[in-house]
């Protein structure tokens, strides 16, 4: 098995701060919005270095979204930044037809998805927003896993042309991908070879399905791990060849099971090569309060629940 | 001086145009199309500094934003005859395959078209994108948006309007369409929209108001002068009284025609208050 050290725990979030400020200095069109989550974001760099690129526009996401559809026209290219869930939900007929049906440049940066929020609470803690941004025609739709890949991905989403859904995280987590990756879009990468069951993750579940693999290993249950950090377009491909190798698979997503990764994966394996998939995943509910370890139990978004989501599939093949 | 008699004859051929159009396919927005047509041929014919040809970034020339997608047959006809696409294309309105959507899209590439309208609300926040562009390209040019009077009822315009003045965007000129009606009835009947003047300037606007705007020297004027507001560190809005049906008596004065194509006993009507002028598509 290759092996893989967490470098020393960072936060997804910080990966696009920083990602941002390289642009900065790279990129004079990029330019950045916020609606009053600057430090949240991890845009204070960019801001300081860039005071005529950076746009604070208070609390009004769907104003935000307006100006940056606008910003386009002009050559510019906008990275919006606030939480998931007021990127999306919260704004989704302003991304829709502005961004989205135009064919707007704009690159959607969301933080604090998902249940490891914490303690704030369901209010903020969007489960649905994967769903949401890739049911929109044209939109790429990617979640990635540590701070370093969600670094490349802000650098390279820069380069494409296109709406860009990027979401990503609150807590420190696991820093275990390579800093110098390349990040090509819509390119599933492999993290291990197996032969039993494949394990498709993306964000923080990434993390989990690679300690999962290990429990699998010392139990003599060889587990094939693949990141999908672009949930659209997927990389059809490698699930399709993977599954052909392993016969079952097991989905995971900080994302609730209806409109995830999962799906997704589904459709592409009963199109072309019907397998049996568990999926975990949140089981269409709401989340609450909590330390963000406490919530990936409670909700079986983790390690464990990878091993029992794996061991339940491969009895079912 | 513009040869105001030219353009008296294309705000008639217009208002054919429009009516043929939503005849044709029998659904489209007559109403608001007839009360802005004044405004349209202004600014298209004598306003906007604008270059040949379209190219979708605008950068060294004035740009248009209709916020209040739904009245997109008077957008498509004064688009057309101002040479972004061919006039007969005006015959292919609302139909399947169509660059003419029911609504304006930059989807099917129709030139002219900057972004898609029709979900209400959403033109004067594009438009403050575009603007905060023209200013980071160090571009003069200014950008001009229509939104209808009940569209304000839609939040994110109030968003975008206290944006506007917080950030100084002075090289942009909103125009409201006044004419206090929306489909359910009058503005005043379904949701109050209060004194949009003093609204506006309690935001931070320079407001301007158009008393005739169904007359062409008066729509000029009015919008000659708000241009000479910009670059004054505020935000202008331009309050247009308007006549929704104008140049129809029948449609005149209702909310009636907001969203109805006329049959053909009530088309030749209204095209018989409008004879032809400079040809049919």
């Amino acid at each position: 098995m290759k092996k893989y050290t967490d470098s020393g725990k960072k936060d997804t979030r910080s990966g696009f701060g920083d990602g941002l400020t390289v642009l900065g200095k790279t990129h004079e069109n990029v330019v950045a919005l916020c609606a009053d989550l600057t430090g949240s974001l991890k845009m204070d760099a960019f801001k300081e270095n860039h005071p005529e690129r950076f746009f604070q526009v208070g609390i009004a996401e769907a104003n935000m979204m307006g100006i940056a559809a606008g910003l386009t026209i002009g050559g510019k290219i906008p990275f919006t930044g606030t939480f998931a869930n007021f990127s999306t939900g919260r704004v989704y007929d302003q991304i829709r037809q502005s961004i989205a049906y135009s064919g707007k440049n704009v690159k959607i940066c969301a933080s604090h998805a998902g249940v490891t929020l914490g303690e704030d609470g369901a209010t903020h803690q969007i489960l649905e927003d994967i769903g949401l941004m890739k049911m929109l025609p044209g939109m790429t739709v990617i979640n990635t896993c540590d701070y370093n890949q969600t670094k490349a991905a802000t650098l390279a989403i820069a380069d494409h042309d296109g709406p860009v859904y990027l979401r990503f995280g609150r807590p420190k987590v696991a820093n275990f991908t390579d800093p110098d990756q390349p990040f090509r879009i819509g390119e599933a990468v492999h993290l291990q070879d197996g032969t039993d069951v494949t394990l498709v993750a993306t964000g923080h579940l990434v993390w989990e399905a690679l300690q999962a693999a290990e429990t699998l290993h010392e139990q003599g249950i060889s587990a094939e791990v693949i990141n999908i950090h672009t949930i659209k377009p997927l990389d059809n491909k490698a699930i399709q060849d993977s599954v052909k190798k392993t016969g079952c698979i097991v989905t995971a997503e900080e994302h609730n099971f209806l409109g995830g990764l999962g799906e997704s994966v589904a459709r592409v394996l009963a199109e072309s090569t019907p397998t049996p998939q568990e999926f975990v995943a949140t089981q269409d509910t709401f989340g609450e309060s909590g330390t963000p370890e406490e919530l990936m139990e409670k909700y079986g978004l983790n390690a464990d629940a990878i091993v029992k989501a794996a061991l339940k599939v491969i009895a079912r093949k | 001086m513009p040869d105001f008699n030219y353009l008296t004859d294309l705000v008639v051929q217009v208002r054919r145009d429009i009516l043929r159009q939503v005849h044709k396919v029998n659904s489209g927005h007559p109403g608001g199309s007839l009360g802005c047509t004044e405004f349209f041929v202004a600014l298209y014919q004598v306003l906007m500094e604008r270059k040949e040809g379209f190219d979708m970034n605008g950068v060294g020339e004035d740009l248009f934003f209709l916020s209040n997608g739904h009245i997109s047959p008077v957008f498509y006809s004064v688009l057309a005859r101002s040479g972004y696409f061919p006039v007969e294309e005006l015959n292919t309105f609302r139909l399947l395959n169509s660059r003419l959507q029911g609504h304006p899209t930059t989807h099917e590439g129709l030139p002219g078209i900057r972004v898609a309208s029709g979900s209400l609300g959403q033109g004067i926040s594009v438009s403050i994108g575009a603007a905060e562009a023209k200013k980071l390209n160090k571009d003069q040019h200014l950008i001009y948006t229509l939104c209808g009077d009940g569209e304000l009822q839609e939040g994110q315009n109030w968003e975008a309007i206290m944006y506007a003045a917080a950030n100084t965007v002075d090289n942009l000129i909103v125009t409201i369409d006044l004419n206090g009606q929306q489909i359910d009835g009058a503005t005043k009947n379904v949701l109050p929209l209060g004194n949009l003047k003093a609204k506006f300037e309690a935001f931070g606007w320079e407001v301007l108001e158009i008393e005739k705007g169904n007359n062409l020297e008066a729509v000029v004027e009015g919008m000659k002068l708000a241009k000479s507001k910009t670059g004054k560190k505020k935000p202008v809005c331009v309050l247009l009284h308007t006549i929704m049906g104008n140049g129809v008596d029948f449609m005149m004065h209702t909310h009636d025609w907001h969203g109805k194509a006329p049959n053909d006993e009530q088309l030749e009507v209204a095209l018989s208050q409008n004879p032809e002028t400079l040809g049919d598509y």
